[in-house]
């Protein structure tokens, strides 16, 4: 399977090159409407076609997949680390802080993700900019993903500091912050990537759920989310196929993610 | 022969007339609501689905013909409405039954007046009748004459009767027992309703035979529009009262016999800034929102052709002002739209003391112009022509930053918290009056969006639009309200507090199996005349 593997990395090498060289790879600025041909076929000049509004779906590709290539792993990167402070910490400490902290992370797992992200974002300043909302939003996702892998890593710290090791670094003296720092925290390290790696095709999808609800990313920067939008009429699926383009990207992206994934977790 | 002829056509009439009776024996017509009626009590008809079993179900004294846009007698052979327009006279139909088989009266009339005007029925077609306090008289003069005396004047007393179903006063079967085409058979909550032809319906078309030709209605609840569109082209349904753009090419590339365009409806999209003095706005953009030259200047930046022709497939037309062009007699022929003019645009901002820098607008202070426009999640016509809109104004260095809200979120700054900049909506208008704006073009009204609820006019104009509405109000004389209902449909074109930008066609989808259909662009398009609809032998009606 190591083929596949290394398939599914240099698919992701590629995707990334692609929407990070975009300003010289895309045909058309994103945001620029061509009037005069709205839903245009793909053709030599738009190789999407174009859009409800004329613009070049082919270059609205490229920037959207650098919008959420590029915003989900950060927003992984914050959920993570917020999930490894909070529940290496109560996983460390256990007794009361663990179990109070568990508790509070099964209250926030019990919360309705999507409609509390609409609440907080009707609540945010209206004035921004495209690229600050986009930012805005991941940054949301971020802060409110952290406590399902919290579960995860809580756990794990508990196992560990049951360990072998760990009993036996506390017989050799080494407590307090030296022992989380130089002992627990490299023996978490495997399964903070392994969370790191699985919250990115859950971020970008839900991103695609917020943009479907036209909640996502604001107009006229474009992501996964907003271009599936176009797939809400089903009757116009035969009639215009390339418009599945960017959810089979989306669906090879996340299974790439996954098989870079699984060697990581055989790994950890 | 020449004794033989008449007998012939006798014969052929006859059998012609078995055999068009025997091809309508138990025909249906089926159309969707989007929702599940909410009442089926004619009285408190809030929601467009109840209001359709109203249309299809209640008997009513006059019709507005949705075509001609005219008055029509009904259960009313004729009325009168005096000097003043404080009474109307009716003169009722006789030997009219109610589907029950209760007979009609002037007693029926004066029982339905007196429940709609109850205050404690918090009746939402009663508020129309509502000019002032105090309780209405009604004077029967025998079984067919009637009198009903309004404690003041009523603006377009006549029209609003379109609205009332006349209720048994007698009944048991109390508000089920109606005087319209069809009555209420079955109810499925949620599933669909079934609606019987009504035995005692008292039209008959010109050979005598007694409406309506179908013989019963079935209105299937379905929420999705592309589902509803499937079924009409497998034939499950006969039509879609009102299609998008986008579904009406779909359908025209397939069937175009199906598909039909009535013309320029009476729905508006229009944008408007928020003016509310204390709104929690800096300063400096208050100032920007009041100036006249500002709206007047972002007006003539929107290039409202290409909002038509792109967002609405050409479907739409370039708006002009708060009566539509489709509203044939209170509409300002005089007013044109504003031109798509950037130059004209950049030259009203330039008075105001605004000037380009580096690409970028800027006012007398320095001030970047960059302001949002808030409108409704998950409606992708808006959000498309708010990215039309953001780029226009990127052509004169105006930066536009669009922002979707949930409907709620979007309620609540617009009429409460006022923590808004400028905001795109669409208003659906089935009045063809205006006088049933008011409660929007008062400054005193509630729903005045840019500014609401205030104590004195704020402008001179809003004191001349207040000072217009009244007159209009206060008068019968349709030529008076006529003159002051087109200057301030001319102030509004000036002022522009609303920035309208088009107004969408009125487009259905009919099969070809339904015949006598004649799609109008007023509610209900495609079966206002449902009594003269049938079902033709030819086209696919699937099951």
């Amino acid at each position: 399977m190591k083929w596949v593997r290394l398939a599914a990395i240099l698919f992701l090498v590629v995707v990334s090159v692609a929407c990070l060289s975009a300003d010289f790879v895309a045909p058309a600025p994103y945001a620029r409407q061509f009037r005069e041909v709205p839903d245009a076929a793909p053709s030599s000049q738009h190789l999407l076609g174009t859009d409800d509004l004329g613009r070049d779906r082919f270059s609205r590709l490229l920037y959207g997949t650098r919008v959420s290539l590029l915003l989900a792993p950060a927003a992984a990167l914050l959920s993570s680390l917020l999930a490894a402070v909070i529940g290496g910490a109560a996983g460390f400490a256990g007794g009361w802080l663990e179990t109070s902290v568990m508790a509070a992370t099964d209250l926030f797992l019990s919360l309705p993700w999507l409609f509390l992200l609409i609440t907080v974002r009707a609540f945010l300043p209206l004035n921004v900019s495209p690229i600050a909302s986009v930012a805005i939003t991941f940054a949301l996702l971020g802060c409110l993903g952290w406590a399902a892998a919290a579960r995860v890593i809580c756990a794990d710290a508990r196992t560990l500091c049951g360990s072998d090791v760990i009993v036996l670094a506390r017989a050799c003296g080494i407590g307090g912050f030296r022992l989380l720092w130089r002992h627990v925290v490299p023996n978490l390290k495997p399964i903070l990537y392994a969370q790191f790696w699985i919250s990115i095709p859950v971020f970008i999808l839900t991103e695609a759920n917020l943009g479907i609800l036209g909640l996502g990313v604001a107009e006229p920067l474009p992501s996964w989310g907003g271009m599936l939008r176009e797939l809400e009429s089903f009757s116009s699926f035969s009639a215009q196929p390339w418009l599945f383009v960017p959810l089979i990207l989306l669906m090879v992206t996340v299974s790439c993610f996954h098989l870079a994934l699984q060697n990581e977790e055989v790994w950890a | 022969m020449k004794k033989g002829l008449p007998l012939f056509v006798f014969l052929l009439s006859v059998t012609l007339s078995v055999v068009t009776a025997k091809a309508q024996s138990g025909s249906q017509l089926r159309f969707c609501l989007g929702a599940a009626p909410k009442t089926l009590n004619p009285l408190l008809v809030d929601d467009e689905a109840s209001d359709t079993v109203r249309y299809l179900t209640g008997g009513v004294l006059m019709r507005l013909n949705r075509m001609t846009q005219q008055l029509e007698p009904e259960l009313a052979t004729s009325w009168k409405v005096s000097r003043n327009g404080d009474s109307i006279s009716f003169t009722l139909r006789q030997n009219v039954r109610f589907s029950d088989g209760t007979p009609f009266s002037a007693e029926d009339v004066a029982y339905t007046m007196q429940r709609l005007m109850d205050p404690a029925l918090h009746s939402p077609t009663g508020d129309a009748f509502r000019s002032s306090e105090g309780k209405i008289v009604t004077q029967a003069g025998g079984k067919d004459q009637i009198t009903i005396v309004f404690p003041a004047p009523v603006v377009g007393l006549d029209k609003l009767f379109d609205q009332v179903a006349i209720m048994s006063a007698k009944s048991p079967q109390k508000e089920m027992a109606v005087l319209g085409p069809y009555y209420v058979a079955e109810n499925k909550a949620g599933s669909y309703l079934l609606l019987n032809r009504n035995p005692n319906y008292w039209k008959h078309d010109a050979g005598g035979r007694q409406l309506p030709y179908i013989d019963s209605v079935r209105l299937d609840i379905q929420q999705n529009r592309d589902i509803e569109m499937l079924r009409l082209a497998r034939g499950e349904i006969d039509f879609i009262n009102t299609l998008s753009a986008e579904n009406y090419d779909k359908l025209e590339a397939q069937a175009p016999k199906m598909a039909f365009d009535a013309g320029v409806g009476l729905d508006s999209e229009q944008i408007w800034f928020n003016q509310v003095p204390s709104s929690p706005l800096p300063a400096y953009k208050k100032a920007w929102f009041a100036s006249t030259n500002f709206r007047r200047a972002i007006s003539e930046s929107i290039n409202r052709e290409d909002l038509a022709r792109v967002v609405f497939r050409g479907h739409a037309r370039p708006a002009v002002s708060w009566v539509s062009p489709a509203n044939k007699f209170w509409f300002n022929t005089k007013l044109q739209p504003h031109p798509f003019d950037q130059k004209s645009a950049l030259k009203l901002l330039s008075q105001e003391g605004f000037q380009m820098r580096n690409g970028a607008l800027q006012d007398r202070d320095g001030h970047a112009v960059e302001f949002s426009v808030i409108t409704n999640a998950g409606n992708k016509v808006r959000e498309r022509m708010a990215a039309m809109i953001q780029q226009d104004l990127a052509g004169i260095g105006i930066r536009l930053n669009v922002v979707t809200l949930d409907f709620p979120s979007l309620i609540e700054r617009i009429t409460r918290s006022f923590n808004y900049e400028a905001c795109l909506l669409g208003f659906v208008n089935d009045d063809l009056d205006p006088n049933g704006q008011m409660n929007a073009w008062l400054s005193s009204a509630e729903n005045h969006a840019w500014n609401p609820n205030q104590k004195a006019p704020a402008t001179a104009w809003e004191a001349q639009i207040d000072a217009l509405m009244r007159t209009q109000a206060s008068t019968s004389d349709a030529k008076k309200r006529k003159q002051a209902i087109d200057k301030v449909q001319e102030i509004v074109w000036q002022q522009e507090p609303f920035i309208y930008l088009v107004n969408k066609d009125a487009m259905s989808g009919v099969s070809t199996a339904l015949r006598n259909v004649h799609p109008v662009v007023l509610r209900p398009q495609v079966y206002w005349n449902v009594e003269q609809l049938s079902i033709g032998a030819e086209g696919s009606r699937g099951r």
